[in-house]
């Protein structure tokens, strides 16, 4: 994920909601955001910065369907294709006793591959360096990261900017 | 951002900074284990020990060493796992359950809590594989190919769905826990001084960096998950009732033990957290996250529950009566007066009596008596178990093979080595990672915290600090 030779504007907040005031503000003047770094979700940041909605919902359901359909699969050909049994007297495709199974393996399925799609789309692995405009950002600070390549407005503009909004420190880091 | 009433009580107090929050739970994982703790692990090093060898030898020897009969073919094994996967429901309640319920007091308790899970639920198991009896052939419950003329297990069977069940509930359970593990074990990795743990909580936080983007995808699986485990933790009790209710045996074939086990589960499992974090809480000085607040909105869930077991109970007991089936009638009445009458009101007093001593405010906010009532309710729901199991078996059809069970050294033994299991576990859970979750408590301190100087949700700092909420707090 990490860029190569970019410049960054980095702002440092002390509050959530000042940083999401600010993330607005800045937002009205034209400058686009790369990204705000916080210790915790803070509630309607992300839609503030304009990042999309995330689709990883649709990725769970998939996975729930698959799960599904294997717990289908397995149940139907064990018990009722390769070694059909009579088993209480009952017929031996007996749907309604393999509803607990099927459940368990669809919540399976959806858990862990909702997860594994959650660290695969956000880049993050055991290998992975984390990418840190400022390593307060997971103990008590928000800090909010520009790219100067991505802007018109020139550095000095959008650091009154930054400072205007609330921030405690602005800093240049190169990446 | 998030808004809470003026007038709620804060969920932690001594007004605490987001740096106050890193630096109180980091300080236990960073510092250098303490006496007290060294002490306690190698004691529940010892117990571990103890129990391997028993362990040990039931294997080596078989289950003959254990004090089953012929009547009574099901005893402490299953009596045991069922009391811990009692236990294991609480975390994913806490966590699942109540973040659907938007009841942000969770947010102080279910890292212990989802940990307290996974090593109950891992104490379960090792009942399972003990009373396997041959352990080593365990991946015989599971639907693999085979050369047995490819027969496969049985679907039908209820032992069968509580394999699935077991195995799903303890995997999400710890992909739940892990999750709200990466963003705190993200903190104690940009903290770390030596290389050594930079670079152990370096793998383990997967590269977090608590962009906006993870975090809104973090809070959605956080969810789906919570959404998921909610059935989940419902289904696992249901199915581990599932294991007597669809037998014929009098005591044990009834309808209502779905219901009745979930409730019974919650229950020991909320006394069984009470335990763990009122330790925990003096120990590690975290009175500030775990107020009486929490302790007493458990004690709420553990008398509500509590109740529901009580009325379970005396359910049972009509529609015994009221069917007019001898055997049932005969199986109800020998629990109560049969000569395990005194297993029959220990459970009674424990379960059903004690609880209510919560509904005085003075009680269930006192640490002294939370703890001893949560004790007591473990206690009575173990006997709980004991009595259905045991009392339903030890009398059956034939009054010639009537019988009496009484456990050997193994029984006890193999019950002891869960007990060291759990707390070895717990002790280097509570020594090497966050005992709080750091961000989402975080995310819930900003009504609180005076020394914020802004104006939160419309409500100005002096406003706040005059609320009766925020008084009541500094009593």
């Amino acid at each position: 994920m990490a860029e190569i030779n970019k410049k960054f504007l980095v702002g440092v907040y002390d509050d959530e909601d000042i940083a999401l005031a600010a993330v607005n503000k800045i937002k009205s003047a034209g400058v686009k955001i790369y990204e705000v770094y916080s210790p915790f979700a803070i509630h309607g940041m992300d839609t503030a910065i304009g990042h999309p909605r995330s689709r990883i919902g649709i990725a769970a359901f998939c996975f729930g369907v698959v799960g599904f359909l294997c717990a289908l699969t397995l149940t139907t050909w064990t018990m009722g294709i390769d070694w059909p049994m009579v088993i209480g007297g009952k017929d031996p495709l007996s749907y309604p006793n393999y509803v607990p199974a099927m459940f368990e393996l669809t919540v399976l399925f959806t858990a862990f591959g909702m997860t594994f799609t959650f660290f695969i789309s956000n880049g993050l692995g055991p290998t992975v360096k984390p990418l840190l405009f400022d390593p307060r950002c997971t103990d008590n600070k928000f800090i909010m990261a520009i790219d100067l390549s991505k802007n018109k407005l020139s550095e000095t503009e959008i650091e009154s900017l930054i400072k205007a909004s609330g921030a405690e420190e602005v800093s240049v880091k190169q990446l | 951002m998030h808004v809470t009433s003026p007038v709620r009580t804060p969920l932690v107090t001594g007004g605490k900074t987001y740096a106050d929050v890193t630096e109180d739970i980091c300080k236990q994982v960073e510092g250098k284990p303490t006496k007290e703790w060294k002490v306690a692990f190698v004691i529940s090093l010892a117990v571990l020990a103890y129990g391997t060898v028993c362990l040990f030898w039931t294997w080596w020897e078989g289950l003959g060493v254990w004090g089953l009969n012929k009547t009574v073919g099901w005893a402490w094994d299953i009596t045991n796992f069922v009391w811990w996967v009692g236990i294991g429901h609480a975390g994913t309640l806490i966590s699942a359950i109540l973040l659907l319920f938007r009841q942000k007091w969770r947010t102080s308790i279910n890292r212990a809590a989802e940990a307290m899970t996974i090593f109950a639920v891992l104490c379960a198991a090792s009942f399972i594989l003990m009373h396997m009896g041959r352990p080593w052939l365990a991946y015989w419950a599971l639907p693999l190919p085979n050369t047995f003329g490819s027969l496969w297990v049985n679907f039908n069977s209820p032992l069968v769905w509580d394999v699935f069940a077991i195995s799903t509930y303890f995997s999400v359970s710890c992909l739940f826990w892990y999750v709200g593990l990466v963003p705190d074990l993200a903190t104690i990795r940009d903290r770390a001084q030596n290389k050594v743990s930079k670079y152990i909580y370096g793998v383990l936080s997967l590269g977090w960096n608590g962009s906006a983007r993870t975090w809104s995808r973090y809070e959605y699986i956080s969810l789906i998950l919570a959404g998921l485990s909610t059935p989940l933790v419902l289904s696992v009790h249901t199915i581990v009732s599932m294991d007597f209710a669809t037998s014929v045996i009098p005591g044990w074939h009834t309808t209502i033990f779905p219901p009745y086990f979930v409730a019974g589960a919650i229950f020991s499992g909320f006394a069984m957290v009470q335990n763990l974090m009122l330790v925990t809480r003096v120990v590690y000085k975290l009175e500030d996250y775990i107020t009486f607040e929490h302790i007493e909105s458990m004690n709420k869930i553990i008398t509500l529950t509590g109740s529901i077991v009580g009325v379970a109970y005396l359910t049972e007991f009509f529609i015994a009566w009221y069917s007019g089936v001898e055997y049932e009638s005969y199986a109800f009445y020998n629990r109560m007066a049969g000569p395990y009458w005194w297993a029959y009101w220990a459970m009674m007093t424990c379960n059903v009596i004690s609880p209510q001593l919560f509904w005085s405010r003075k009680i269930r906010r006192s640490v002294k008596w939370t703890f001893f009532i949560s004790v007591i309710v473990n206690i009575g729901m173990w006997f709980e178990r004991f009595v259905i199991i045991v009392t339903s078996l030890h009398r059956d059809y034939i009054p010639s093979s009537w019988a009496m069970f009484s456990p050997t050294m193994f029984d006890i033994g193999d019950y002891i080595f869960s007990f060291g299991f759990f707390f070895t576990c717990f002790f280097l859970f509570s020594k090497y990672l966050p005992v709080i979750n750091m961000a989402e408590v975080k995310g819930v301190i900003k009504s609180t915290s005076e020394k914020l100087p802004l104006k939160v949700s419309g409500v100005s700092k002096a406003e706040r600090l005059a609320s009766p909420a925020y008084k009541k707090d500094a009593e």
